[in-house]
């Protein structure tokens, strides 16, 4: 074979590889794209001050909007991520560093399983736990649901992200005579963070579109409240009533709750990365 | 001259296989001690196992007697130990998430010092004494560690161990992943901080065992095979195996 063939095939490859890839990214980044652009013009047009400062209107009035469901929102995320951070990345870092045994192997396994339980079964189990105990729904009880769901996401990924640091990081820090709670705590983990990081806002961004374990525990409602004590409106289950509903106005509300919520949900990714990409950029590089 | 790391009848295992049977040394403090031998000969494990390091790895456990200074470090907490016994490893392993000024003072800071004046100074002084300071003084805490050249990372390791202020410094083939220009420097380095204190350096470089050494023992299958003046080593071998591995008949 002539070595001019060779070349020509060696170049009609390359290019064909790197099409396909190209291709294979502009079809994730275009249904992302596609996504976001169907609800801007679906959505775009019922976004106003109302929308976002008043409580839902009582049925056959036109107005109103999801002031309510917003802070619900935050409120039990806020509240579901105070809980299910902590354990996970404890969990993760139990799993990474201490967990070779079989009593690792079991919890790596018990993790992966509740990462597949369907987040209705979660919800049940939260009714069970908090609200069938309490005897009354609650922001509560709906944060411990989101957080139940939260904690195995971020106990693997930081299990891995914390596995992607080189032993010899390790190394360095037990040859200074550094005790191990401490090399994790301000060596391993510092050096993981990134990884770690993007594993909880995937977390986060999951949690923060659930709907369903939130209908037997926050459950919702039409007015305003601050109480984790008390049902509390989020914009998903809102999203959920007024898009199963038979009235035009509400429809077009659920449109502008899902794109208030998408929102969210990048406006809080974006900021956390923010603040850390300054954070780090301070210190290194 | 007094004896820094005394070695007892020191015995080192991987799961159930013995990679050391039985070392017995004197480090003469103040000097450097090289390690030769052939890949997997121990020389790696043995230094190991004067800080303690050895027994990070899972299943793995030593025997014997290993005296620093007089301290049994087998009978004394692990971090103690390593403190004494500062360590600097074959590929420079800086801290990735932190600046020049944080690795030299992770040692210190994280073992509770937190006065900046003593920081500060503990980081100028162990920078000056691995040749570094010149180079780094004006981006300490601008850059990261890993942001340096691989023979300036090697030095940064040093800077870091010396921070601490260590009795006895354990290098295991500290230049084998640098170009020559770095390896004199670490090689000149070495002559500076034998003033300061006592070096073990596992090496498998014959020649760089001879330049900076001045007692080298050399090892085979787990043995110490022989242990004597660098020259007497390198010139008139007691022991055949030893003359065969230098004069390159194997390993």
């Amino acid at each position: 074979m002539s070595s001019k063939y060779l070349q020509f095939r060696r170049r009609v490859t390359d290019y064909f590889a790197t099409f396909v890839a190209a291709l294979l990214s502009a079809v994730v980044v275009g249904t992302l794209l596609a996504i976001f652009a169907y609800l801007i013009v679906k959505g775009a047009g019922s976004v106003n001050w109302a929308f976002l400062t008043h409580t839902p209107k009582p049925v056959g009035e036109i107005g109103g909007g999801m002031a309510n469901a917003i802070v619900g929102s935050t409120l039990i995320l806020g509240m579901g991520s105070l809980m299910g951070i902590p354990f996970g990345i404890g969990a993760g870092i139990y799993l990474a560093e201490y967990g070779r045994n079989r009593f690792g192997a079991v919890i790596r396994f018990t993790a992966d399983v509740l990462n597949g339980v369907p987040s209705i079964v979660i919800g049940l189990v939260a009714y069970g736990l908090v609200v069938f105990t309490e005897g009354h729904f609650s922001a509560f009880a709906g944060a411990v649901a989101l957080a139940i769901m939260m904690i195995p996401m971020v106990a693997r990924t930081t299990e891995q992200m914390l596995l992607l640091v080189p032993q010899a990081v390790r190394e360095a820090a037990f040859g200074l005579g550094i005790p191990q709670w401490r090399t994790t705590i301000s060596i391993t983990l510092a050096t993981a963070r990134a990884g770690i990081l993007t594993g909880i806002m995937l977390a986060f961004a999951r949690i923060a579109g659930e709907t369903a374990p939130l209908m037997f525990t926050a459950l919702g409602n039409q007015f305003w409240s601050f109480s984790a004590n008390q049902p509390i409106a989020a914009v998903p289950l809102q999203i959920y009533t007024y898009a199963l509903s038979p009235y035009d106005d509400w429809h077009r509300q659920a449109w502008a709750g899902a794109l208030v919520l998408v929102a969210l949900i990048v406006g809080t990714i974006s900021l956390v990365r923010f603040i850390f990409a300054r954070s780090t950029l301070r210190e290194a590089r | 001259m007094p004896t820094a790391v005394e070695v007892r009848d020191l015995k080192a295992w991987f799961g159930k296989t013995e990679a050391l049977h039985g070392i017995n040394i004197a480090v003469e403090s103040n000097h450097a001690t090289a390690v030769i031998g052939p890949s997997g000969c121990g020389k790696s494990t043995f230094v190991r196992c004067l800080n303690r390091m050895h027994e990070t790895i899972p299943e793995a456990r030593a025997e014997g007697q290993v005296k620093v200074g007089g301290m049994d470090i087998y009978d004394a907490p692990a971090v103690d130990v390593r403190r004494k016994v500062g360590m600097v490893f074959q590929k420079p392993n800086p801290f990735p998430s932190m600046s020049i000024y944080d690795n030299v003072a992770a040692g210190l800071k994280l073992n509770g010092t937190s006065n900046r004046k003593t920081l500060d100074e503990a980081v100028e002084r162990s920078l000056r004494q691995a040749a570094l300071w010149e180079e780094v003084k004006d981006v300490l805490k601008k850059k990261s560690g890993a942001s340096l050249s691989g023979g300036q990372q090697q030095r940064l390791c040093i800077a870091r161990a010396l921070a601490v202020d260590p009795e006895v410094m354990l290098m295991d083939e500290p230049a084998s992943a640098l170009d020559p220009i770095s390896t004199a420097k670490i090689e000149d380095l070495i002559f500076e901080l034998k003033q300061k204190l006592t070096i073990v350096i596992v090496t498998h470089n014959m020649q760089q065992a001879s330049r900076v050494a001045e007692y080298t023992g050399f090892f085979l299958m787990g043995h110490l095979v022989e242990f004597d003046r660098t020259e007497k080593i390198f010139t008139n071998p007691s022991d055949k195996r030893t003359e065969d591995y230098i004069t390159g008949r194997f390993g």
